[in-house]
């Protein structure tokens, strides 16, 4: 294997590494404008051009591709949710992620780890049952596990009685899975391209043109494009998008913080997540922890980090791992995390025509990137919301119906 | 830690306070629609700028206002919720319901 590694290396005639074309201008109208070019409205665009022959699309974003939330949340994969709708929607997504790399020809760094999710309390416990058997009765891989085979799974976590939160149980999701999250992106973006979908970078929306109660362009800091439909993806400033379409939106826009320690040896492999702790660590290929907490407690529109934050997030990490004490934190960031009172997405239709809506992501868009991409794009294509993602519609609100989702991230049990 | 000046308890730790979302005038509940309820309920106008909110410091269990430039996080003014809301509502009551009871006046 060494050997034809290095035979390949220095044999000639490879093809060049893919290239995003340079951007081009702008056409007068487009049949799709997709506003934001993050992980979903590339995903959206890729699909649109795969499957529905919609290659007459523009991908438009105000800074460059995967620089917003996409490149800000800890790249994790799973399908546990504790609704039926959350469950068949984000299983759906494991499966597209599973062959991701092969589809795209990009590797994404998809890595099966195992998920485990603590619980601290008899209420948690109760939780992670009634998870796993929603779980188990839609055929997705969950199990109630108690500290013995815990321990077996994940040794270096911290299992004694001595502290102040004992762990009692976990719900063990064995498709839990990272990846590399800014690679997700790219490759869309590439698949995309190679399909005649236009990206246009440094493009800010400045308006959405309407008439008659429908969308029928877009305003932007390079001029007026006239467009058949529009979907906004921008996880981040949902709220003030939809606000130029001129309809209000079920969300808060909230920091969610985040941080990578420095890179270790390989030790963690299993991704922890305790929802009474507001933690969630998983160990990168780079050997980085990738760790995360609850959202701010409060709202802003700025991607500032607080010691608060770091301080809460690591006194739990150390009663999880005492032994990361003398771990140096390497970077923070935060993302804005669009959360919605039932802790479940806002996708499909709006008051206006052919203007969609893929928002309300707070702190379970990354998984969702792939499905929610195919399901956007099925939705543009054909006019009809699929039955899979029919129960996340805008006017659930209106009619009372939301999907509380308690197996989102951050929420506590 | 950022400091929240409280109109009764002057400057305290803003981990002493919680938000209590946008300052936004309620409908009548017995009076309003199905759908101007879950507009009250459920959308925000959740815009970057400055906006009016609601404040509780918890340890006094006080309510009142603030305005914040929620892109900065920097507080403009507080003050007492009594400086908006200095009138006594009337009690309206549900469509149908026999005038002058309910509400013991």
């Amino acid at each position: 294997m060494p050997f034809g590694l290095l035979k390949y290396g220095f044999r000639g005639g490879r093809l060049p590494a893919r290239r995003l074309p340079a951007r081009p201008e702008l056409k007068p109208r487009y049949d799709v404008v997709v506003i934001g070019g993050g992980g979903h409205g590339l995903a959206t665009a890729y699909y649109l051009a795969r499957d529905h022959g919609i290659t007459d699309v523009a991908v438009l974003d105000k800074g460059y591709l995967g620089g917003g939330n996409t490149a800000r949340n800890t790249a994790i994969i799973r399908a546990n949710y504790l609704t039926p709708d959350s469950v068949r929607f984000y299983d759906e997504s494991v499966g597209l992620y599973r062959e991701l790399s092969n589809e795209l020809d990009y590797n994404v760094m998809y890595s099966e780890r195992g998920h485990l999710t603590l619980a601290h309390t008899d209420a948690a416990v109760r939780t992670a049952r009634w998870r796993a058997e929603v779980n188990k009765h839609l055929g997705v891989n969950s199990e109630l596990v108690f500290p013995d085979e815990i321990r077996r799974l994940c040794p270096q976590l911290n299992l004694s009685d001595e502290v102040r939160y004992p762990i009692l149980g976990a719900l063990y999701h064995p498709p839990g899975a990272i990846a590399r999250h800014d690679a997700v992106a790219w490759g869309y973006a590439l698949g995309a391209a190679d399909r005649g979908v236009e990206l246009h970078q440094k493009t800010e929306v400045t308006g959405i043109v309407r008439a008659n109660g429908r969308v029928t362009g877009v305003e932007t800091d390079r001029g007026r494009i006239a467009c058949g439909k529009v979907v906004q993806a921008v996880a981040g400033a949902s709220s003030l998008v939809a606000g130029m379409a001129g309809f209000r939106l079920p969300i808060r826009t909230v920091p969610l913080q985040a941080c990578v320690s420095h890179p270790l040896k390989p030790f963690l492999d299993p991704i922890i997540v305790s929802g009474s702790l507001h933690v969630y660590v998983s160990q990168s290929a780079r050997g980085e922890l990738v760790m995360g907490g609850a959202t701010d407690p409060y709202g802003v529109y700025q991607n500032r980090s607080t010691l608060e934050f770091k301080e809460g997030l690591m006194a739990h990490i150390l009663e999880l791992f005492p032994f990361l004490a003398e771990v140096k934190v390497l970077r923070q960031w935060a993302g804005m995390a669009d959360m919605t009172p039932d802790f479940s997405p806002v996708m499909g239709e709006t008051p206006v025509e052919n203007y969609y809506i893929d928002a309300g992501w707070g702190t379970w868009g990354f998984k969702a990137t792939p499905v929610c991409g195919k399901r956007m794009a099925e939705t543009l294509a054909t006019g009809r919301v699929p039955e899979l993602i029919e129960p996340f519609r805008l006017s659930r609100f209106a009619e009372f119906r939301q999907v509380g989702e308690k197996g989102a991230a951050s929420v506590g049990h | 830690m950022k400091i929240m000046p409280c109109p009764l308890n002057g400057p305290r730790n803003i981990s002493e306070f919680v938000c209590g979302g946008e300052v936004v005038v309620a409908p009548e509940p017995n009076l309003c629609s199905d759908a101007e309820w879950a507009d009250y309920v459920f959308l925000h106008d959740n815009q970057a700028g400055v906006v009016r909110e609601w404040w509780f410091h918890v340890p006094t269990a006080y309510w009142f206002i603030a305005e914040r430039d929620s892109r900065s996080d920097e507080i403009l003014r507080t003050y007492p919720a009594s400086e908006l809301f200095n009138k006594r509502q009337a009690y309206r009551p549900p469509k149908g319901e026999a005038k002058g009871t309910g509400d013991g006046s």
